[in-house]
């Protein structure tokens, strides 16, 4: 499998698994800072700046403190089950590192190696499967914790970075057309000229949100809202295993933004203003420009975090399947269709552009004019339906028993009433019954029944 | 790797992997409890994908992780946390004669696996990896080939199934809808509008002297809360019995008549003044 490492010797493979683990453990530490006082600037305070220069070493000494407290583990812990889900959270966010290319071919103690761990034909694929592995950390520890909040927290994340990786992995399908390769270091190179961030900016704006999906960030940050599940999958966790899940969550972020630089913004290649310079591409300067690009994508998860609340459950989901997912199977449709036509066909770049953009225009003149038509539809047989409701409830309409519409009160006839009834005119007696959902009293305005809905 | 002798690498990757995977279906087997059950499974899958990229099939590998392990089991332990943690399965046998249906099946799909494997192994030339991969410029781009050619038909028909069982899916989940879905904004509206409580109620036991449940808040001015308590306590009845002395307390702080200290304090065992009194 020599082919997978770049034949380089094992000594140097081992140096490189080293220097990904130490720097992801320091990427930590750092943005964590970084997180902590960025947010700290936006909100007017200042943020740590009391332990090493600039409180660079605080979130280290917090660390420490993390992993001194008491470990508290519930009685209803499934052990083997709790024990094990902090350790493939963190275990697969160091493991998704090994295919990011870091820089171009460098000279480490004489041997000519670039800088990258491996790189196979599927490395893209590998991040996708390590992340998908991932999530049974956090749905594991959400199950064995024996604990509702968790249970629930458990439950959101799975739902949601399934749900979420689905639009991350179509956004990375138009790449891998222009690209031609799903290795790593192949799109990197095929981004040589122009990032795909230009080109593909539909699928960039798709990841990058799809991204904060999955890292369950804020404001996507559901699996662990405080303020309804109190700490999500990680509430009964403690000490060092919590300690694990946190480092998690920061690679899994600094994994994410390094994919992104990665696909989209050309990877350790030199910006515009930079690739003037010969030098710029070749030995260490492009580890450099890689973690600028990083730090960027970071920054922005940090802004996010500032700036937006939380969403609503449902329309985080929503938001997902009705629009991210869709979105990406258009795009994927419309950059396939350019690719053929350009390969199949002799066309220049702007007819290209003024067939699509005219075909583009049908589409949205003609789906518009189509949602008037069904809206103006819909609209009727509401009408209808509201018609209906607001007749009468007649239990035995069309000769039978029947339910009653939702939105119909129940009145409940007695046999022995209507039994007077077709006797007597005046006879008929009718009471309300007791219904599940539907209240036998009168309803009192402003009674105390609504106010449930706001507790807690 | 055009030999066929495995390398010493391939070799102890296999027995570890091997041993990994049957372990997890020996694990499936005997496990009591669902979601471990479904754990030894996913142990099992990503063994088996390790195996298929040491064999020169990344692509299959990883898919199968993406895939299996990630949304087919997924989904599974997604149903099994619904269900609930506790929930252990009924083992109570309802079909007759499910034992030696369950053998007779397992021995025919052995059969088959033998006779199958056999024939593939016993009158197929041997190419070796990198014969198979390097027709078409590796092995993705040989599996696309396959896949869009030869196999184009039975590709689009397992297509054609997806989507009828998607389809399937949301018809069933489907409800029919008789009135207009109520916005967030008119449910706020109709809320400030009837004139209830708009805002979240005030949480129990605050400002009282216990954080239970049942025990109305105070308001700062000493007044009971009753809506503090969860409804179904009110309606039963559960209301723990506010301390008055405490309220009197509050509310004296809270006008001024009293301030904290020490000596201002009653005593408790001064006859002269009933405890809990504003001195």
């Amino acid at each position: 499998m020599s082919e997978y490492t770049f034949n380089d010797p094992w000594w140097l493979i081992l140096l490189k698994v080293l220097a990904i683990f130490v720097g992801l453990v320091l990427m930590t530490l750092f943005t964590i800072w970084w997180e902590r006082r960025v947010v700290s600037r936006m909100q007017n305070r200042i943020g740590p700046n009391r332990v090493g220069p600039f409180g660079l070493l605080q979130s280290l000494m917090d660390g420490f403190k993390l992993g001194l407290k008491e470990e508290i583990i519930p009685k209803t812990a499934h052990l083997a089950v709790y024990w094990i889900a902090p350790v493939i959270s963190a275990t697969m966010a160091f493991l998704a590192f090994a295919v990011i290319p870091f820089g171009p071919m460098v000279s480490i103690f004489g041997v000519e190696t670039p800088l990258q761990l491996t790189d196979f034909p599927v490395s893209v694929l590998y991040v996708l499967a390590i992340a998908s592995i991932g999530i049974y950390g956090i749905v594991l520890a959400g199950w064995s914790s024996g604990s509702t909040y968790p249970l629930l927290g458990g439950l959101r994340s799975s739902a949601q970075m399934i749900s979420y990786e689905l639009a991350m992995s179509m956004s990375f399908v138009a790449v891998f057309l222009y690209a031609g390769t799903m290795s790593t270091s192949g799109i990197v190179a095929a981004q040589e000229p122009i990032w795909y961030a230009v080109i593909l900016l539909p699928s960039f704006l798709i990841y990058v949100t799809a991204m904060v999906g999955e890292t369950n960030r804020a404001p996507f940050d559901l699996p662990e809202a405080e303020g309804e599940l109190v700490g999500g999958f990680h509430t009964e966790y403690s000490s060092l295993k919590f300690a694990l899940f946190f480092l998690a969550e920061y690679i899994n972020m600094v994994t994410v933004s390094a994919l992104a630089t990665t696909l989209f913004l050309g990877g350790w290649i030199a910006p515009w203003p930079l690739s003037l310079w010969d030098g710029a591409n070749v030995g260490w300067w492009p580890l450099l420009w890689w973690f600028i690009k990083v730090q960027l994508f970071i920054f922005v998860f940090i802004w996010l975090r500032a700036t937006l609340p939380r969403l609503r459950y449902d329309q985080f989901m929503r938001f997902g399947w009705k629009i991210l997912i869709p979105a990406s199977l258009v795009w994927i449709v419309v950059v396939a269709t350019a690719r053929v036509v350009r390969n199949e066909f002799s066309v220049t770049t702007q007819e290209l552009l003024l067939v699509g953009g005219g075909l583009l225009i049908i589409i949205v003149v003609g789906s518009w004019v189509l949602q008037v038509r069904t809206e103006r539809k819909e609209k009727a047989l509401i009408e209808a339906a509201q018609q209906e409701i607001d007749k009468p409830f007649d239990p035995y309409a069309g000769g039978y028993p029947v339910p009653p519409l939702p939105g119909q009160e129940f009145t409940f006839t007695s046999r022995r009433a209507r039994a007077a009834s077709s006797t007597t005119v005046e006879g008929t007696a009718t009471r309300t019954a007791v219904m599940p959902g539907g209240s036998a009293e009168p309803p009192v305005s402003g009674s105390t029944a609504p106010e449930e809905d706001t507790h807690g | 790797m055009t030999s066929t002798e495995p390398t010493t690498a391939e070799a102890v990757v296999f027995w570890v992997c091997a041993i990994l995977s049957v372990t997890g279906g020996i694990g499936l087997i005997l496990s009591r409890r669902a979601v471990h059950s479904a754990l030894w499974v996913a142990l099992t899958m990503i063994s088996l994908a390790v195996l298929y990229i040491a064999n020169a099939a990344p692509f299959l590998g990883m898919v199968q992780i993406i895939v299996y392990t990630g949304a087919v089991m997924m989904l599974f332990l997604f149903v099994l946390m619904v269900v609930g943690v506790d929930s252990s399965d009924s083992l109570v046998e309802t079909l007759r004669g499910q034992r030696v249906a369950g053998i007779l099946l397992a021995v025919g799909f052995g059969l088959l696996l033998a006779i199958g494997l056999g024939s593939a192994l016993s009158g197929v030339p041997v190419v070796g990896l990198d014969g198979a991969n390097g027709q078409y410029g590796g092995n993705v781009e040989g599996l696309a080939r396959l896949l869009f050619s030869e196999y184009i038909l039975a590709f689009e028909i397992v297509a054609g199934l997806l989507i009828v069982a998607a389809l399937g899916a949301l018809v069933l989940a489907h409800r029919e809808r008789w009135q207009p879905r109520r916005t967030q904004r008119e449910i706020s509206q109709e809320r400030t509008r009837t004139g209830v409580h708009p805002v979240p109620l005030p949480p129990p036991g605050v400002y009282a002297r216990h954080n239970a449940v049942d025990t109305p808040a105070l308001l700062p001015d000493g007044s009971v809360a009753e809506i503090s308590v969860p409804g179904p306590l009110r309606a039963r009845g559960d209301l723990r019995p506010v301390d008055t002395a405490a309220v009197a307390e509050t509310a004296a702080l809270a006008s001024g008549e009293a301030s904290y200290g020490p000596s201002k304090r009653p005593v408790a065992d001064d006859p002269g003044t009933s405890p809990g009194e504003p001195s």
